[in-house]
């Protein structure tokens, strides 16, 4: 495929593979990949195995999925059993274990729950079940808040009554921070997400590089690109520089997509949210502005209040932080699997469990 | 959940237009972009175009790794 088949070539990889191990001259320098597109891929392409041995990477919070609460499916689950809701998702939240049920239970059981491709084809749900109220689940970080935006952008324009949103998106570099400023992990690198960078761009990582010294380079998602990524950061400590750099200069401009960055800021200002097993991060997710209210389900809809039972055993929250890897865990393989997953870190095509599952 | 893949756009008309990756053909929104023109290639995700390919960038890119992996 073009412009992807070319970004998989191995030789080069080896090379950068060889620069890593020449100039870090075995001294212990621990990466994370915030994003589990990466996650994947590292797995994928066994990029772990290319590198030398003192090169230790750490897998971060950046899979949607995995770092929504359980009182969100929850409320997704609960809003499921009304009588006139059509939910939509994406289909990695339907198997995501809730408090008592999964949306996947929720619809063998009769609510109509559709997974779709795009927030588009929601729209065209809603335009075509006016009698119904179709709820979107608006879960993702700043590669999917815009096309979420826009979507609410055009139900106004299309006068729809009866398109909803329940916001649990959230910001990357928030969570970063939290990450470098506790004490639990030493990170000496960030491999920073692709397609999030395609809309924020570079400038909203400088404070990682400028305020605590952390070399940040944006990586496209092939191996190729991981592999000159990591050689970059590795070039940054060896030369005592932080800066942030992009290595996927194709798709990432320094100033983002500015235009989409402009839509986010008209539908959605920021508000403190939770993240699983990291707790809440202040100013970290996006809430739907009043002038939208109406498309906004937390508006609209009110919602019992359930406890949250904790999942004996399951340590997705460490291992979001990159504090504990899934063999770490008790239930890994034995109890937790992809077809009965416990947490959703098994549950996601993106987690780490499920990635570390199928490929190791 | 933050994949996009790289698209050709075969037709424009105002917000939306269609994308072409090994022979299929995808309806997507072009709301998000400005300035995008037929034959562009633009990064798909989620039915939307999130950004447009920079060819320049990205066949710089291809040819320094050539150049590295001795493929010139
Ligand atoms: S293996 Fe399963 S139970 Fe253990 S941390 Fe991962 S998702 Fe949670």
């Amino acid at each position: 495929m073009k412009y992807i088949d070319e970004f998989r070539n191995k030789e080069a990889s080896l090379w950068f593979a060889g620069k890593v191990k020449k100039i870090s001259e075995n001294r212990d320098i621990t990466l994370m990949e915030v994003c589990g597109t990466h996650t994947m891929a590292i797995y994928r392409y066994g990029i772990k195995k290319m590198l030398p041995a003192n090169i230790r990477l750490l897998s971060g919070p950046g899979c949607p999925v995995c770092v929504t609460p359980d009182n969100y499916i929850d409320k997704a689950i609960e809003l499921s059993s009304k009588e006139d809701v059509i939910i939509t998702t994406f289909g990695d939240m339907m198997h995501v274990p809730g408090t008592e049920s999964s949306l996947d239970r929720q619809k063998a059981n009769g609510s109509d729950i559709q997974v779709v491709y795009s927030i588009i084809d929601a729209l065209k749900i809603a335009e075509k079940n006016i009698n119904k109220k179709v709820i979107f689940l608006g879960v993702g970080f700043e590669t999917t808040v815009p096309t979420i935006a826009s979507a609410i952008l055009q139900a106004k324009k299309m006068n729809l009554k009866n398109f909803f949103v329940i916001s649990a998106n959230k910001l990357i570099p928030p969570a970063m921070e939290v990450l470098v400023k506790g004490e639990k992990v030493n990170i000496d690198g960030f491999i920073c997400p692709a397609h999030v960078s395609t809309i924020i761009g570079a400038v909203p990582y400088r404070f990682l590089s400028e305020k605590y010294h952390i070399p940040c380079v944006i990586a496209g998602f092939e191996p190729t690109d991981i592999l000159q990524a990591i050689y970059l950061i590795v070039k940054q400590i060896a030369e005592n520089r932080s800066e942030v750099e992009i290595q996927y200069t194709r798709a990432v401009k320094n100033e983002g997509n500015k235009k989409a960055l402009s839509i986010i800021d008209n539908v959605f200002e920021d508000c403190d949210t939770e993240w699983r097993g990291i707790g809440e991060i202040k100013k970290s997710g996006l809430k739907i502005i009043d002038e939208f209210k109406n498309f906004d389900a937390e508006y609209l809809f009110t919602f019992e209040y359930k406890p949250v039972k904790k999942n004996l055993g399951c340590i997705c929250g460490n291992v979001l932080q990159g504090i504990n890897t899934p063999d770490e865990c008790k239930l890994f393989r034995k109890v937790c699997t992809p077809e009965s997953p416990v947490g959703p870190c098994m549950v996601s095509s993106e987690g780490t469990c499920a990635a570390y599952y199928k490929y190791t | 959940m933050c994949i996009a893949v790289p698209m050709k756009l075969l037709k424009i008309d105002g917000d939306t237009g269609s994308a072409e990756l090994g022979g299929i053909v995808k309806e997507v929104s072009l709301s998000l972009l400005d300035e995008v023109k037929v034959g562009d290639y633009v990064l798909i995700h989620a039915g939307f175009a999130i950004q447009k390919l920079d060819e320049k960038e990205a066949l710089d890119t291809i040819s320094l790794l050539n150049e590295l992996g001795g493929n010139d």
